[in-house]
């Protein structure tokens, strides 16, 4: 049994264990059987923030490698292309404006999020519509530049902000699942099953984009398209993420390097483990970042990144072993 | 003579502005051994890529099969033609099995894995190619010459009638260049494959070709067979350089180097 074979198993493992006995820690160990107050803070505010947790990092992990793929850059995260400032704009404006409304299961903030999220992706792609082409390096700089304008006026809404109103906005862009309950998972729930479908159904395209586009162009993919839905879902999946939890940092970087490591490149395999990879970790990142002795907690998206930023630099100091995309 | 497998009709490319192909019009009769040569520059590289599907604003008509170029989808073409890049900076973390089993992609339905017929195909081009004790190797572990055998067979894979390269020699030592050349003189000569290379090397296009083209500032300047090329001065007029013709034991063929008498 070589050991490609048996790495899938293993996370699977990992995963149902990591749903499984997540619930039980936080501030204090509630074991299964307890009672009462204590049995409903485990299935009605740890279990659906567990789970939450779990689908949006599977879904960083998954828009991560999709972006990786799609642009040729091991560098790319979910964030490249300005979902998370578009987010934080769309958010920042919310809370700024002091605006109060709400849809059904849909916080205002979260309302506000994934709209800023839409804009600028909309805005990237049309971008590169204007330029004519759907060019990775056009998009990536698309992207950068959308997002340094967007964290501008985001400073911009800050400066003009009142102290409490700037703490939240602040507060925000760490990222939190403190908020998740089931409204949250069911808000994410939809984004997860149709981008995996997607994903899962687009792995020789994702193979063979990785080997450059010129390449799958000639082995009869249709690049164009391909890319389109790709480049849509994977923002799609980032936008739902981001307008429930904030910008979770890191996770969508680093989760899928680490499923490459374990398991190659082949995405046929390496879709299925980057989703109960970085499910699985941000699962874990949650579940340490509500345990702090410190009796507060510490927000999820400072515990992935305390994690992340080391393992970034090993990345650059380590292009050779493998990494490379 | 049967019909030609590609026939190009005043075919026109510009590229940002700057014209890069201007009217050509040859064809290519299927089992060919085609060469396309010519200063850098020329449109070599260019006039591969519309074939290949990679510039697609181009003028003129492109017929494949008897069938135009857009009336192909990209799949069906993809059973036609394939493709090998020029040798370049091209990292993807892959073992030499994967990237050659990508070749397979137009044979395959979204749903199906691949099948023990398309395990006995990769397996044969990986022999073939000398490739079978690398294939679990990382692509990016092997040697200029290993990676650019691993290019061609994962172009021979998708088992199309037409294999494109762009100098596929180039930058290789003398003995990969040998097994390049005698892989695809192979590939032409005993599976009829119809195979249209830019050739850097002008004695390499000699001695493999049936037909030579020579473009020069993007148009079609001369079509040849290898002796006509050799021949006359049509090297010196495309290159802009004397050139000597040594007599060469082996072959009937000139052996061309450049340099003239001072």
């Amino acid at each position: 049994m070589n050991k490609q074979t048996i790495v899938l198993p293993i996370l699977l493992i990992l995963a149902v264990a990591a749903l499984l006995l997540c619930p039980l820690f936080g501030m204090k160990f509630i074991p299964l059987t307890a009672e009462g107050l204590d049995r409903s803070i485990l299935l009605d505010i740890r279990l659906p923030r567990v789970l939450s947790a779990f689908a949006a990092g599977a879904m960083l992990s998954l828009s991560g490698m999709s972006f990786q793929a799609l642009f040729r850059n091991p560098l790319a995260t979910p964030f490249t292309l300005g979902v998370s400032s578009g987010a934080a704009l769309g958010a920042a404006l919310y809370i700024r404006l002091g605006l109060i409304f709400s849809l059904p299961l849909l916080s205002g903030t979260s309302v506000a999020a994934f709209i800023g999220a839409l804009l600028a992706v909309g805005l990237v792609y049309s971008m590169t519509r204007i330029k004519g082409g759907f060019t990775t390096s056009t998009l990536l700089l698309a992207g950068l530049a959308i997002s340094f304008f967007f964290s501008s006026l985001i400073l911009l809404i800050q400066y003009l902000s009142g102290f409490e109103h700037s703490f939240r906005i602040v507060q925000w862009m760490m990222g939190s699942l403190a908020s998740a309950g089931y409204n949250q998972l069911f808000n994410l729930l939809p984004f997860l099953l149709s981008g995996s479908i997607v994903l899962l159904f687009l792995h020789r395209e994702m193979n063979l984009l990785m080997t450059g586009e010129d390449l799958a162009i000639s082995r009869g993919v249709h690049v164009g398209r391909v890319k389109r839905l790709i480049f849509i879902t994977a923002s799609l999946m980032v936008g739902g993420v981001v307008s429930a939890c904030g910008p979770i940092g890191f996770v969508g970087m680093m989760a899928p390097h680490i499923c490459r490591l374990l398991i190659g490149a082949d995405h046929r395999r390496l879709t299925p483990a980057a989703l109960l990879f970085g499910g699985t970790f941000l699962t874990i990142c949650d579940t340490l970042a509500r345990s702090m002795p410190s009796g507060a907690e510490v927000p999820v998206g400072i515990m992935t990144a305390l994690l992340g930023g080391p393992f970034f630099i090993w990345l650059l100091l380590n292009r050779k072993s493998g990494l490379e995309l | 003579m049967t019909a030609p497998i590609v026939q190009i009709e005043e075919l026109g490319l510009t590229l940002s502005g700057s014209p890069i192909l201007n009217g050509i019009s040859l064809s290519v009769t299927a089992g060919e051994y085609v060469s396309i040569v010519g200063p850098n520059g020329a449109g070599k590289t260019s006039l591969i890529k519309c074939l290949a599907g990679i510039h697609t604003n181009w003028s003129g008509a492109i017929r494949i099969n008897g069938k135009h170029f857009a009336e192909h989808s990209p799949k069906e073409l993809a059973k036609i033609r394939s493709y090998v890049p020029q040798a370049e900076g091209r990292y993807f973390p892959l073992t030499v099995e994967e990237f050659t089993a990508l070749g397979r992609y137009p044979h395959l339905s979204p749903f199906t894995t691949l099948s023990t017929a398309d395990h006995q195909t990769i397996d044969s081009v990986l022999e073939l190619a000398g490739l079978s004790s690398l294939r679990r190797r990382a692509m990016s572990t092997l040697s200029g010459g290993e990676r650019q055998m691993a290019f061609i067979a994962a172009a021979l894979v998708q088992e199309s009638r037409i294999l494109l390269l762009d100098e596929p020699a180039t930058f290789l030592d003398y003995r990969h260049q040998a097994d390049v050349s005698d892989l695809l003189t192979k590939t032409c000569r005993t599976n009829g494959i119809t195979v249209i290379a830019v050739h850097h090397d002008i004695n390499t296009a000699l001695a493999c070709s049936d037909r030579i083209h020579a473009l020069k500032n993007g148009r079609l300047l001369f079509s040849g067979t290898p002796e006509e090329t050799a021949g006359g001065n049509m090297l010196e007029s495309i290159y802009e350089t004397p050139f000597m013709r040594i007599p060469s034991p082996h072959s009937p063929l000139p052996f061309i180097s450049p340099g003239g008498a001072p």
